[in-house]
């Protein structure tokens, strides 16, 4: 009787542990959701008082250019690939804004800039599409090309001086209000790009193909190399973008300014739940990972911990919530 | 007269196939050496005076990434990647140069056997959580690179500490002849020592095994997440090795991880390890190692923008890269 009873327990409960994982994988953003309610409900516990429309302004404000970095490891990784070079691209492409306001003037900088990134893009999208370099190795080296090319920019540069323009200032870190960031203003059209590309076109759909199944999707008749030169430009073209909002954020424009951003860029888009190995993922998860990622730096900081055992708790941290997310969903 | 012969040429013949087919196993290192002998012609031409004095700083500076890249190199035979490379060595560079600053010269011996067991540790504290928690080795290790970087710091806020007269004298000056620098022997020996065994073990098969395709490894009975653990171990022992030189060779510890990390796995790609593992070896990374540095010797000589130099190496790697990959392409073609 007693037997009976207990094996209907651990029957319930495996029923309650498929429940949960079904529930996890066809809802990604629910746990990553909760996930970031109990980091704000910390913060609020840490240093009561604090959270607050201002707060909430803050935080958004500095998430938007790493969300954006996240959108381009999000795309990559979904064809199975990663962009390393999002923070060599950024940093260059906020500097030479910078340094041709003086000169030939804001909108012409941004063009120019614009244009100076989409050629890091191409060239990228040609070694990993046509050459076949592995990703990881080809925007490595590009991010040693793009971070030469920008200093020796630099010392050429050195005459005419360099300024951030006051718009992007108004853009990078005003907030109307003082509780919307003005930086939304780019962002919601950037994320709404990327989430109508990867649910509603083709070209999204070519995406999830190649990373999932490279044999089959070129059997199938896709043309890899062109979808890779095309999303390695569209990749360097958002890292630009993020690059200009940072140094508006910081109002400076060096030549390293985003290369903070490469890893947590990785890690806001693998918490967000795409995996690595391609195929599978989105942007929304990305999002919610990106502003994950910097409520806990909010949190670390406002606990009053050094730097060196906030590195640690970040990184511990990362692999727990990854660990987690791989052990529930039951993905490798 | 003939039947007498026909034996001896048979077995001519089958020397030069052997030695035929170890030049192609070694290709890509073979190419590397001759490379490297050009660029030192070069370097000769264009700098008469480079001789005793470029050997040595030569392989004084190649030694911390050297011995990266040979971490590096053991865990993608692997099928894996580390990226925490560089904060392991920051971790152990700096644990070294705390323990032994003002202490006697015996102590020494204990703390570097100390850090290199710390080594082991680490690297195999990175394995243990890829293999039990089945996130990708890339995401782990990216993560674990705040967790080691983060440890140094707190043991060393700023650069400081010192370093065994042994130890320095271990990887300074030259032995033997003046042509021979301390450091390349000790690299030389270091790697020989520790990797050979491994790779003739049973072990390094199965290294190379799990690396190649991990699940036939599996099913031909390899104990697949113990091998992956190890091998990880082994690279965490090599890190600390990459970090207790840089204390060697310069006196302190220094808490902030260098750039070697992503130079590691340049040298390694160079080097002729598939990043999709199983295989290469350690050697041809090394051999890539000296080639770097050597243009960026060959870069000041020709009085060329450092800058310059740094996006020179960005398209070295590219070049080489792409040229590997057509080769590898064209053979799988025809």
């Amino acid at each position: 009787m007693t037997g009976a009873a207990s094996t209907n327990d651990v029957h319930s409960v495996r029923l309650k542990a498929t429940d949960l994982r079904r529930m996890v994988s066809e809802h990604p953003l629910i746990p990553l959701i909760g996930l970031l309610v109990v980091l704000v409900i910390a913060i609020e516990i840490a240093q009561p008082g604090i959270v607050g429309p201002g707060w909430a302004g803050v935080i958004l404000r500095t998430a938007v250019p790493l969300a954006i970095l996240a959108g381009c490891q999000t795309l990559t990784m979904l064809t199975g690939g990663i962009d390393l070079s999002v923070g060599a691209v950024a940093s260059m492409s906020g500097f030479v804004l910078a340094t041709l306001v003086n000169g030939p003037g804001t909108p012409a900088g941004i063009v120019i800039a614009l244009a100076a990134a989409a050629l890091c893009g191409l060239v990228t999208g040609i070694g990993v599409g046509v050459f076949r370099v592995h990703p990881l190795i080809m925007t490595l080296a590009m991010s040693l090309v793009v971070l030469g090319l920008a200093n020796v920019w630099q010392l050429q540069m050195v005459q005419t001086g360099s300024g951030v323009p006051e718009g992007l200032r108004w853009l990078g870190s005003g907030t109307f209000l003082d509780v919307v960031p003005n930086s939304i203003l780019v962002f919601v059209p950037v994320a709404a790009l990327i989430l109508f590309v990867l649910r509603r076109t083709g070209y999204g759909r070519l995406l999830y193909a190649i990373g999932d199944n490279p044999i089959a999707s070129r059997l199938a008749g896709a043309r890899a190399w062109q979808v890779l030169i095309v999303l390695y430009v569209i990749s360097a073209l958002l890292a630009a973008i993020a690059g200009f909002l940072i140094s508006g954020l910081t109002n400076t424009a060096s030549v390293t300014l985003a290369d903070s951003y490469v890893l947590p860029s990785v890690a806001a888009a693998v918490i967000g739940g795409t995996s690595i190995m391609g195929g599978r993922g989105g942007y929304s998860g990305t999002m919610v990972g990106a502003l994950i990622l910097t409520v806990l730096t909010a949190l670390l900081s406002s606990l009053g911990y050094p730097e060196a055992v906030r590195q640690v708790l970040f990184g511990a941290i990362i692999v727990a919530v990854a660990a987690a997310y791989t052990r529930v969903t039951g993905e490798t | 007269m003939s039947a007498a012969t026909a034996p001896a040429e048979a077995r001519r013949a089958g020397i030069a196939d052997l030695l035929g087919a170890a030049m192609q196993r070694n290709a890509w290192i073979l190419g590397l050496l001759g490379f490297l002998a050009l660029l030192l012609i070069f370097t000769k031409l264009i700098q008469p005076s480079y001789g005793v004095t470029g050997v040595q700083g030569l392989a004084i500076s190649v030694l911390p990434l050297a011995l990266a890249a040979v971490a590096q190199a053991v865990v993608v035979i692997a099928g894996g990647i580390d990226l925490s490379i560089g904060s392991m060595m920051a971790l152990t560079g700096v644990i070294s140069a705390a323990l032994m600053k003002g202490q006697s010269e015996e102590f020494g011996v204990v703390v570097v056997v100390g850090v290199l067991l710390l080594g082991l540790v680490l690297g195999a504290v990175n394995g243990g959580l890829v293999v039990f928690t089945r996130v990708p080795d890339i995401v782990v290790t990216l993560a674990m690179s705040f967790v080691w970087a983060g440890c140094a710091l707190l043991v060393l806020a700023r650069p400081g500490g010192g370093s065994a007269t042994w130890l320095k004298d271990l990887v300074i000056g030259s032995i033997g002849s003046e042509w021979i620098p301390r450091a390349a022997v000790a690299l030389l020996v270091v790697v020989a020592a520790i990797w050979i065994p491994v790779r003739r073990s049973s072990l390094g098969l199965s290294i190379y095994a799990i690396g190649s395709n991990r699940l036939a490894a599996f099913r031909s009975g390899v104990p697949v997440g113990r091998t992956k653990v190890l091998a990880y171990a082994l690279m965490g022992l090599f890190a600390a090795l990459a970090g207790l030189s840089v204390t060697a060779s310069t006196g302190i510890g220094t808490p902030v991880p260098g750039p070697y990390t992503l130079l590691s796995v340049a040298a390694v790609v160079l080097g002729g390890v598939s990043l999709a593992g199983g295989r290469g070896g350690v050697f041809g990374p090394i051999i890539a190692v000296v080639i770097l540095q050597l243009i960026r010797t060959d870069m000041t000589f020709l009085s060329i923008d450092s800058n310059l130099a740094i996006v020179a190496q960005g398209v070295i790697l590219i070049v080489v890269v792409m040229f590997g990959s057509l080769t590898q392409l064209r053979r799988t073609r025809g």
